[in-house]
């Protein structure tokens, strides 16, 4: 407990640079010795290598590969790129494929629409140097977070349901209001992350900068908007590349309060949902697993544009400052 | 309010009494904003463990009120335990949870402290291939783990949860943790290396240096495993084997009406993390913290 902080924040980008280096003569910090190949890297390694390529780079590889096959007298034979055709040319398949994936859009909009102003909000107000029980109201608002999405959904789907009358109008039941409704449950579940990121920016601004702009005449205001917000606007974009990801694989939620069928009339059926049913099937029609790899190598695809239009649209235009 | 009546100063400075006032009210908005929010996020989930202590008319008719010994009634929690093993699925939860979380420390760190320590050919696309994992969610490869369980024989068990849950930890766990490695000070493994230890004994040495990473990657591990839904979903859906966050998603949806005791379920699967979260959260916001700001 006493123990000296000097390894609170791991700082990836300064050792790095010692690493280039030449041969490590000083026994600083972070020289470390050369030393030729030795058993004990292997023995250090090879466990941790093994399951993640064993439990998740191989299925995530062999997925991929199925999604090439289909099953052609009980046998899976290689088809090129047929499942892909099917999927995007089939009149019902399309038409399920393109709702879901503008459904995930929407879902995703709401995240980002509504998590941000709030998030920065509440960061702005707990980062403030003279707040009184910062702890207390940063784990109270992250409360929500830490619960099972199981959890969540139900709670929500209680409090609105017309049973105890606090909402009249059957917000999860009528197409036009569903897919909001459950957006918005699961931004009210996660809005701890992005506060929580933008919090640690915010503290690490150094008081000299905000105190060069007081004395510069900068009120309050100016001060956040001309030097705080350029400072977050590069988190902003990592929370929006995960939260894409998340939303992108998402499922728990709406298979939780929806079931699989993601009701009503599929206005609320996102890509998870989607994948589940064409994986393991649904009332009349059979499940494929090399049509369920086909959806989940779509969802990957998905997700690489949103991180690639993330890494050109977004990081490179926005600057980020070492503080 | 009470600024005003400082006596010595109070007649001759009128200004300052309304300045002070006025930095009063400016300092009470942001506990008004965080207290309304603060009402958003917990009220709920104060709403739902209230009323699962309370008798079904009381629930329904002053869902506000605390439960007092007349509105009392614990039927909810006796229908869970009689009308489902949840203390069974307790004992999976915990049993997947802490066996991963104990399998990703232990291998995370292992091969964090090799890539940080050591220099070796193919290092750099070793630490790029364990990265690679944190950005592509595990969920995709759902097909080819399913196949897979289904060959080596884990559809149904707790190890072969055990097992994807690590696969999917390792890659973040593995990445914050060479950073914390890296900070390490080398004297103290030089010196331990003068006197002959191995390096074996040095990673042991190192290990309780790093322990705010352990206890950050510890809780962030821990919290997506516990509530996860899709893999015992599609991979342990049996009775026997089946976790919290399935037996209480199947719990509510066989129950639905039954107010008390869908309350009392969510009040019972939501309380362990709950508490967990509180007496971790220090540990848990530093480890969210400390990857985002460098």
């Amino acid at each position: 407990m006493t123990r000296p902080r000097t390894s609170a924040l791991p700082e990836g980008i300064d050792t790095e640079a010692t690493t280039a280096s030449g041969p490590a003569v000083a026994a600083g910090p972070a020289a470390r010795p050369r030393r030729r190949f030795r058993t004990h890297v292997v023995v250090f390694i090879a466990p941790a290598a093994a399951i993640y390529t064993i439990f998740m780079v191989y299925p995530l590889l062999d997925s991929l590969r199925l999604s090439l096959y289909a099953p052609r007298d009980g046998v899976h034979t290689f088809v090129g790129l047929d499942n892909f055709v099917h999927l995007l040319s089939d009149d019902l398949l399309s038409e399920a494929f393109w709702n879901a994936v503008w459904n995930n859009l929407v879902f995703f909009a709401v995240h980002f629409f509504v998590q941000n102003p709030i998030g920065l909000l509440l960061a702005a107000l707990l980062a403030a140097p003279t707040l009184k029980g910062r702890g207390t109201y940063r784990t109270l608002l992250f409360i929500p977070t830490t619960l099972s999405v199981v959890i969540v959904g139900f709670i929500w789907q209680l409090i609105i349901s017309p049973v105890w009358g606090f909402v009249d109008t059957p917000l999860l039941g009528q197409s036009s209001t569903a897919l909001v409704t459950l957006a918005l449950m699961s931004v009210w579940q996660y809005i701890g992350i992005p506060m929580i990121l933008f919090y640690a920016v915010l503290i690490s601004i150094p008081d000299e900068l905000t105190e060069a702009a007081t004395v510069d005449g900068a009120g309050g205001w100016t001060t956040f908007w001309r030097v705080k917000f350029p400072l977050i606007l590069p988190t902003v974009g990592i929370v929006s590349v995960v939260t894409y990801v998340a939303n992108m694989n998402a499922f728990d939620l709406i298979y939780t309060v929806k079931g699989a069928l993601a009701g009503p009339d599929f206005a609320s059926d996102i890509m998870g949902t989607l994948f589940f049913r064409t994986f393991f099937g649904f009332q009349l029609q059979q499940g494929s697993s090399t049509m369920g790899a086909t959806v989940a190598t779509m969802m990957f695809l998905l997700i690489l544009a949103g991180v690639l239009l993330y890494f050109y649209g977004w990081q490179r235009r926005v600057e980020s400052y070492e503080l | 309010m009470s600024a005003v009546s400082t006596p010595a100063r109070g007649v001759a400075r009128p200004t300052r009494a309304s300045r002070s006032w006025r930095t009063r009210a400016g300092a009470a908005v942001p506990h008004v904003i965080l207290l309304a929010y603060v009402v958003v996020a917990c009220g709920p989930i104060a709403l739902i463990v209230m009323n699962a202590f309370k008798s079904r008319q009381a629930i329904f008719e002053e869902p506000f009120a605390f439960p007092t010994p007349s509105t009392l009634d614990l039927g909810g929690f006796e229908t869970v335990f009689t009308r489902a093993r949840f203390e069974l699925y307790f004992l999976n939860s915990f049993v997947v949870t802490v066996g991963t979380v104990a399998l990703v420390l232990l291998l995370g760190s292992m091969a964090a402290f090799a890539l940080a320590e050591y220099r070796f050919v193919g290092i750099t696309f070793v630490s790029l291939y364990l990265a690679v994992g944190i950005m592509i969610p595990i969920r995709l490869g759902t097909v080819g783990i399913l196949d897979l369980m289904v060959r080596l024989g884990l559809v149904n068990s707790l190890a072969g949860l055990v097992l994807v849950y690590t696969a999917m930890g390792l890659p973040l766990a593995v990445f914050v943790l060479t950073a914390f490695f890296k900070q390490v000070p080398g004297d103290l493994k030089d010196a331990a290396r003068i006197d002959g230890a191995s390096e074996y004994r040095v990673y042991f040495l190192v290990l309780p240096l790093v322990r705010p990473g352990l206890a950050a990657i510890g809780v962030y591990t821990m919290l997506p495993i516990w509530n996860d839904l899709w893999f015992p979903l599609i991979l342990t859906p049996g009775e026997s084997v089946r976790t919290v966050t399935l037996g209480t998603q199947l719990f509510l949806g066989q129950f639905v009406s039954d107010w008390n005791a869908v309350l009392a379920v969510l009040t019972l699967a939501a309380l362990p993390m709950l508490a967990l979260f509180i007496i971790f959260s220090r540990q848990f916001v530093r480890g969210l913290t400390s990857g985002a700001v460098k």
